[in-house]
């Protein structure tokens, strides 16, 4: 069966989903919220989110390269290189979200601690003019991926509804390969 | 004529007395010297510098026994890298800057150990309180100048620095190291 997704491609799907779309809420949410040690926690949930992410891109990577994904639908051809640019972009950001990220906390004197417990090596040095850079590159990606997210969705549901097709189906489906 | 010219050169050599004066008396070099605390939040340790201190410290390496050091740390100076953050930890909760300006360590007694090391013990108070504490100093003679290097540990809540509620995201240790270059004597 070779349109359907391994039951690793979709649990690596759906936990990158839930993962992305809570640390672009919590990245929202914190930068507004007075100081408090809730916001500090804040912080160090989106950033230890960022490096999951990071982490579960390069399993996700391998697993693609190994485990070929069912080809698209038939489709337009327009649509086919739309759909093949987005998920290229996505992934794309799945590596230079966290590492913007990442270097903008680095170069503002902050380490990252994962989970407490595994500090990670620093990027860069403390530098104020990276860093304002980076919180720059850092915004404007998490606002960039949110609409690439919302385009990725509304794509899906179009498969789903207009198109009643199994794009959407496949990606849900937890049956055996 | 000549009585205000004789004049203007004893004001000259008394500036110039005065100047050597404070160089013997071994002030600090601010622009050389630093003193960062290392405080933890989320197990994340963060470095941040006080700007702006002054101090002397009083060193014969003949007499290490007679050592002294006076210091004031401008507590406003604490810059953890954003201004909202550095605000913040002005606020009463924290080191109350408007009510005590400044922290001050003043030697009690000083104890020589091994060439180039000695134990200084004296008086840290921060916002009002003050705790005697024990640093074990390094000293590095260069030509006429003397770096003194040492780090200790304090208990925020000892100088009831941060309300309880963060003690959850908050380290009550906060480690404290200096570099302090005097002018020697």
């Amino acid at each position: 069966m070779t349109d359907r997704y391994t039951r690793t491609a979709v649990a690596l799907h759906w936990t990158i989903a839930a993962l992305i779309i809570s640390a672009i809420g919590a990245g929202w949410f914190m930068t507004d919220m007075a100081i408090s040690p809730l916001k500090l926690r804040v912080y160090s949930w989106h950033k230890w989110i960022g490096v999951t992410v990071l982490a579960l891109f390069a399993v996700r990577a391998l697993w693609r390269l190994t485990h070929a994904p069912p080809p698209l639908l038939p489709m337009p051809a327009w649509q086919r290189l739309a759909a093949q640019s987005l998920h290229g972009f996505l992934y794309l950001m799945m590596v230079v979200q966290p590492l913007t990220g990442w270097i903008y906390s680095n170069a503002s004197g902050f380490p990252i601690v994962y989970l407490k417990l595994i500090p990670l090596p620093n990027l860069v040095g403390k530098d104020k003019a990276l860093a304002r850079a980076f919180q720059d590159y850092h915004s404007i990606g998490g606002t960039v991926l949110a609409v690439a997210i919302g385009l990725h969705a509304l794509a899906a549901l179009k498969h789903h509804l207009v198109d009643r097709d199994d794009t959407l189906r496949r990606m849900l489906s937890w049956r055996s390969a | 004529m000549r009585n205000s010219g004789s004049l203007s050169l004893w004001v000259a050599l008394g500036a110039l007395f005065a100047a050597a004066g404070l160089a013997a008396d071994s002030g600090i070099d601010v622009a050389r010297s630093s003193i960062i605390a290392t405080f933890r939040q989320e197990n994340v340790p963060v470095d941040a510098p006080f700007r702006k201190f002054s101090g002397t410290i009083q060193y014969d390496p003949a007499m290490p026994a007679a050592a002294s050091a006076a210091l004031a740390v401008d507590v406003k100076s604490f810059d953890i890298g954003d201004a909202a953050y550095n605000a913040e930890v002005g606020k009463p909760a924290w080191f109350d800057s408007a009510r005590f300006p400044q922290a001050t360590f003043r030697s009690t007694s000083i104890r020589p150990g091994a060439a180039g090391h000695f134990d200084a013990t004296g008086t840290l108070t921060i916002k009002g309180r003050a705790q005697t504490i024990s640093v074990a100093i390094a000293v590095l003679r260069s030509g006429s100048v003397n770096a003194f290097d040492g780090s200790f540990d304090l208990s925020r809540k000892a100088f009831g620095i941060g309300d309880p509620s963060w003690d959850d995201v908050l380290d009550d240790k906060v480690h404290v190291r200096f570099h302090l270059l005097g002018s020697g004597a």
